[in-house]
């Protein structure tokens, strides 16, 4: 077994290292030959891994790989815990980053640095599967900041364009303000725990249920409720909470395919990942639960409604990932794991399908990704087409589609948890399923319907504002007057990614998340059981009462409402923004999150630099202490004009030179 | 334990003749000189070899002793030996030496025997000032190490040189002298210079800490620790690449190795009352000094500023050690944060000399260290600006790089001295990432700055060589640091031991 789960991690790394460092010997082929090949072979056993532990019944596997250090009796090792839940991320992770590879052969064909983008994505399905495989906190973070440096990395792909190294930048940036509570959650989890391993810190936890510390004066907090709320900052970076959600967004910089791998199917839901691990920590505190809840349902309402009023098909398939991220991070507040992780799983489908289908779209527009210069794709490009539509149902929870089933489950479980804040969390998810249809099929009816594009350059120069590489890579291509369909390596992704979005969730919702799939991987404490209060009478049943519940006619009457403006009566829109000028100016501006962390935080830091800088350092150390020390001894001069004449030089090298012989002869004497 | 042949003395004495060699070769034939300073240093890292090889891991006891009187009449001897502490900065220091000449290999046109001769007569005296053990000893090595960096930053630094120069020798001089007073005394005190029996030696609470004093401003003044800071960005900017890769990779460590081997072992009462001032020095070096680095210009005087940063950690680590002693709800964490220093000091030796050098790339082609005058480079120099931005995220403490290693330590560990020391050395995730990640943006990415970038040639093999030396260093020890802690883990055991006994 552990051949098996060092084969794949280590086959995309070794891809990963050939492809970046040898990518002048092995070429364009070489490279993604090479990658294809390592992530692949990382696939076929994963869900070989995954076929083990779902039918054959395979016990968990809990080894070390080898020791990192032991430092003061705290063991910290590398090594993999491979459970139900494990196998899932794994298979889920490759068969992405799989479909991702293929794609990006055709999506990145003419672009520069194609070799060291292969080499980048396979060193994300490393990194990505050391963080899912861990056993313990360390390798977590390890995984977890790799991760965040290969987003990077990609983030700034485009790396002349002003924009994109501004967006990885402070992607990083507001990822480290996450890690930074998260590594005060895993110092207060060595600490109290003395362990970083997580069965035996799980194991531990329930004595520290009642423990208490002090953290200023003399309030006492639950130390349960300090720790889970420092690890979930960590996932509210990772997983784009608000309000750590501000990078999310301009990480649509990087290149479409890594958007939808890392920006959308795998890592941003390290965070949801992370937390459902955790659960032996998490049902200790209810009030971390509440603020999870809290602050999953806020960023699931409101990051959607940002959503409506985007116009790159880019960003609004980004504000669709916060917001349906939110839907997971509130299943985990109401103790659903199995409800959330079932989520990430469909939506991992469903919103790399439609990323990917974005980037073939924009393939087709010559780059330009302004939804309003689009319009009857659907003529052009077919495959594209049905397969977004799918993608979009599959997102707005249409009856047997996957995201059905998983939306459903989420908001039957929040319905009936019982914590603070439920209820808060319950009415914005239930109005953020029409929020949800609205975003969504306002930009397929505007993409794919219509006459046809309402401006397209049939050759290039015009995109120009995309910049960079992209848009100058493709001139050898001839002017086209239409768009037309993608090649092969484009749309075949698109249809094995279609095929789950439609199918799983029908397929897997009955053992996943009503079933014994995560028995013994996910605890619920008997309190917070909120699944189990849903009623389930097999898949059929759960369909027919979604079917008459709330929600459902939330989505279709938010197909509708995109249905009439976008097609029939496009002024309605037109005048809504009008006469709401002040909401439309709110969103458009995404709350102002961006305004302020840029004047407050960044400002102020260099502001409070500059203070400490010139006034600490130059003025009072320097200024009154230094100099002024240094001119009341004014002999010092004379030292100066030898330093300049070179006197001084010759003066002190006869000095060390004499000064070590003499050392010298009484030691060789002695 | 004592060698069956000096291993020590060799690692001190052969660079050192080595550079009496090359002075001797004059600068008539300059490739002469520089084959020559390469054979020895790399001779010398040879040398060094089985000082761990040999290494004992489960004594604390000094190892590879040699002990020769020297002047009798005062109780001097030639005495060296090394415990877990001490080798594994002997070998960094052998390490980065062979380094510093191959970086400076055509870059010094100037003199260049001489300057080849500095730094290796500069290794063998930092060697020594690591390997003493007669306080006496120490003392001359200490003095001696500072007369050729003296000399590289006046002779081949830049244009204000002399105010570093000043600047540099008033604060090291006024910490050392400070320094010499307390060793006479306790040599009065005991009749020995022995630094072991300084260690043993009974002082009172009044001693302990005006000896405890005298040693933090020597020792503050090499770190260095703020408020006594400021000599080492104007001495970074002006002296020689070389010079700052020495100067932050090996000179800072002698400041953190005095802590160890004289502060916490002679004066424990003394450092235990002080705790707070040096945590409290600690904590602000790593948050005041970090939003300083975010402003700067100069790109030798960011990472001189983020070196201050970085050594915070070391201090911060060694000093948790009594708090955590002194709560009854903790029982261990000690150990950690001291080791955590350690090895940050060791990884930061690694990663600043790495950053100095990626500047000093940059430097040697276009003459300007100033963040403005670039911008694009990776267009025109792909292989460097790889480097450069591992080496930046190193310095921002990414796990899998030596930096991380420390800096996790010492927060694990001090979160079990209070919260609030975890907090804020926790900042140094964001504000650490922040100024080297905005100084890569502005340097290594973007469009082409300027015609003059536009020019640029990327690195040579020789560049390409040196730089990868620290890449794989700096990855092996991120990956797998377990060899560095097992050498150290008994000698810093040892000293935890030997801290938590009251001398009163």
């Amino acid at each position: 077994m552990e051949a098996i789960l060092l084969t794949i991690v280590l086959a995309p790394l070794a891809g990963a290292l050939i492809a970046g460092l040898l990518r002048n010997q092995v070429g364009k082929v070489g490279a993604h030959s090479v990658t294809i090949l390592g992530v692949g072979i990382s696939c076929v056993l994963s869900l070989y891994v995954l076929y083990l532990h779902a039918f054959q019944g395979a016990p968990v596997y809990n080894e070390s790989v080898y020791i990192w250090m032991v430092s003061d009796g705290l063991r910290m090792e590398i090594g993999f815990l491979v459970d139900r839940l494990t196998a899932m991320m794994m298979a889920v992770v490759t068969f992405v980053s799989l479909m991702v590879h293929i794609y990006t052969i055709g999506y990145m064909a003419h672009e520069d640095g194609y070799e060291r983008f292969f080499s980048y994505i396979a060193l994300f399905t490393f990194s990505m599967l050391m963080l899912v495989m861990a056993n313990n906190f360390l390798q977590l973070f390890f995984g977890w900041e790799a991760v965040g440096l290969v987003s990077y990395l990609l983030i700034g792909f485009y790396f002349k364009r002003e924009t994109a190294i501004f967006a990885n930048m402070k992607a990083f940036l507001v990822n480290r303000v996450g890690d930074f509570g998260f590594i005060l959650g895993i110092a207060a989890v060595a600490m109290y725990f003395g362990t970083l391993d997580y069965a035996e810190a799980f194991a531990a936890a329930p004595q520290f249920a009642d423990a208490t510390i002090t953290i200023w004066g003399d309030t006492e907090w639950s130390l349960m409720t300090v720790v889970c709320i420092l690890l979930f900052i960590g996932a509210m970076g990772k997983s784009a909470q608000v309000p750590l959600h501000v990078w999310l967004p301009d990480s649509m910089e990087g290149p479409t395919p890594i958007s939808a791998l890392i920006h959308a199917a795998t890592m941003v839901t390290a965070g949801i990942f992370m937390v459902a691990r955790m659960s032996p920590l998490y049902e200790l505190s209810e009030t971390a639960l509440t603020f999870v809840l809290v602050i999953g349902a806020t960023t699931a309402f409101f990051m959607g409604l940002i959503g409506i009023v985007q116009n790159d098909i880019k960003r609004v398939v980004a504000y669709s990932t916060l917001s349906q991220l939110g839907y997971m991070i509130a299943a985990l507040g109401a103790s659903a794991y199995a409800a959330g992780l079932f989520h990430l799983m469909t939506h991992a489908f469903f919103k790399a399908l439609l990323f990917l289908a974005a980037g073939s779209v924009i393939i087709g527009m010559h780059h330009d990704q302004d939804i309003r210069n689009m319009g009857g794709i659907r003529k052009y490009m077919p495959i594209t087409h049905w397969t977004a539509l799918l993608g979009s149902l599959a997102l707005i929870g249409f009856p047997g589609f996957s995201g059905f089933f998983s939306k459903d489950a989420i908001i039957e479980a929040v319905h009936h948890s019982q914590i603070a804040g439920a209820t808060y969390a319950h009415v914005l998810l239930v109005a953020g399923v029409f929020v949800t249809a609205l975003y969504s099929f306002r930009m397929y009816f505007l993409v794919f319907h219509g006459d046809g594009p309402r401006h397209f350059e049939p050759h290039h120069e015009a995109h120009d504002e995309h910049g960079g590489a992209e848009a100058q890579e493709h001139h050898h291509v001839e002017d086209e007057p239409t768009p037309h369909e993608s090649p092969w390596v484009v749309t075949l992704p698109l249809i094995l990614l279609a095929i789950p979005s439609v199918v799983i969730g029908f397929l897997t919702v009955g053992p996943m998340v009503f079933g014994d799939y995560f028995d013994g991987v996910l605890f619920v404490a008997a309190e917070h059981n909120t699944l189990g209060a849903i009623e389930y009478h097999g898949v059929l049943g759960f369909m027919l009462h979604g079917v008459m519940a709330l929600p459902f006619w939330l989505a279709i009457g938010g197909l509708a409402t995109a249905w009439y403006v976008y097609t029939q009566k496009p002024e309605i829109a037109r005048n809504l923004a009008r006469r709401l000028d002040w909401a439309h100016f709110v969103l458009d501006r995404k709350y102002g999150f961006d305004e302020f962390n840029q004047a407050v935080f960044a400002g102020g830091s260099k502001l409070l630099g500059k203070f400490l800088w010139l006034v600490g350092d130059r003025a009072v150390i320097d200024g009154l202490a230094v100099n002024g020390s240094a001119h009341s001894v004014g002999k010092l001069a004379a030292i100066m004009r030898f330093v300049q004449t070179g006197m001084l030089y010759h003066y002190a090298m006869a000095i060390i030179v004499g000064l070590l012989v003499l050392l010298g002869w009484f030691v060789l004497r002695g | 334990m004592t060698a069956d042949w000096p291993i020590l003395s060799a690692v001190i004495w052969l660079p050192i003749l080595g550079g009496a060699l090359v002075l001797a070769s004059g600068d008539k034939a300059p490739n002469v000189s520089r084959w020559l300073a390469l054979i020895f240093a790399v001779l010398t890292f040879l040398v060094s070899l089985p000082l761990y090889s040999g290494f004992d891991p489960t004594t604390a006891q000094m190892q590879f002793v040699e002990k020769a009187p020297w002047i009798p009449l005062f109780d001097v001897y030639y005495y060296l030996g090394i415990d877990g502490i001490s080798m594994p900065l002997i070998l960094l220091t052998t390490f980065i030496s062979i380094l510093v000449i191959i970086a400076g290999w055509e870059v010094i046109q100037y003199k260049p025997s001489q300057y080849m001769a500095a730094f290796l007569m500069m290794e063998g005296v930092m060697v020594g000032v690591f390997a003493a053990l007669d306080a006496m000893l120490f003392y001359v090595f200490w003095e001696a190490m500072l007369i050729p960096m003296f000399i590289i930053i006046g002779v081949w630094g830049g244009p204000n040189r002399v105010y570093a120069t000043i600047k540099f020798f008033l604060y090291t001089f006024l910490g050392s002298v400070f320094m010499l007073v307390a060793l006479i005394y306790m040599y009065f005190h005991s009749g020995s210079m022995e630094i072991l029996a300084f260690h043993d030696l009974k002082l009172n609470l009044t001693e302990q800490i005006l000896i405890f004093v005298a040693f933090l401003l020597a020792f503050a003044v090499k770190v260095p620790m703020w408020p006594v800071h400021t000599w080492l960005p104007d001495a970074h900017v002006e002296a020689p690449t070389g010079g700052s890769v020495i100067l932050a990779a090996i000179m800072l460590k002698i400041g953190g190795y005095g802590f160890l081997r004289f502060s916490l072992p002679i004066t424990p009462d003394a450092s235990s009352e002080l705790d707070w001032m040096i945590i409290g020095m600690s904590l602000i070096a790593v948050v005041y000094i970090g939003f300083v680095a975010l402003v700067q210009q100069d790109m030798k005087k960011l990472i001189a500023y983020s070196s201050i940063a970085h050594m915070g950690f070391v201090t911060l680590g060694f000093f948790i050690a009594f708090i955590i002693m002194a709560r009854n709800d903790v029982d261990s964490g000690a150990i950690l944060g001291l080791q955590g220093g350690m090895v940050q000091m060791v990884s930061h030796g690694f990663i600043s000399a790495a950053m100095f050098l990626c500047v000093g790339v940059l430097y040697d082609r276009l003459h300007s260290r100033q963040i403005d005058d670039y911008g694009g480079v990776v267009n025109v120099m792909p292989w460097f600006a790889a480097f450069m931005v591992f080496f930046a995220m190193a310095n921002a403490g990414l796990p899998g790089t030596s930096g991380f290693v420390g800096e996790f330590m010492v927060i694990l560990a001090s979160f079990r001295a209070d919260f609030w020391f975890a907090f804020l050395a926790a900042t140094t995730l964001i504000v650490g990432a922040a100024y080297t990640l905005w100084m890569v943006k502005r340097v290594v990415y973007g469009e082409v700055g300027s015609d003059k970038v536009a020019a640029l040639e990327d690195i040579n093999k020789r560049e390409a060589f040196v730089l990868t030396s620290l890449a794989v260093a700096v990855l092996v020890l991120g990956i797998w640091p377990a060899p560095l802690i097992e050498v150290m883990d008994v000698s810093i055991e040892n000293l935890v031991r030997h801290i938590a006994i009251t001398k009163l």
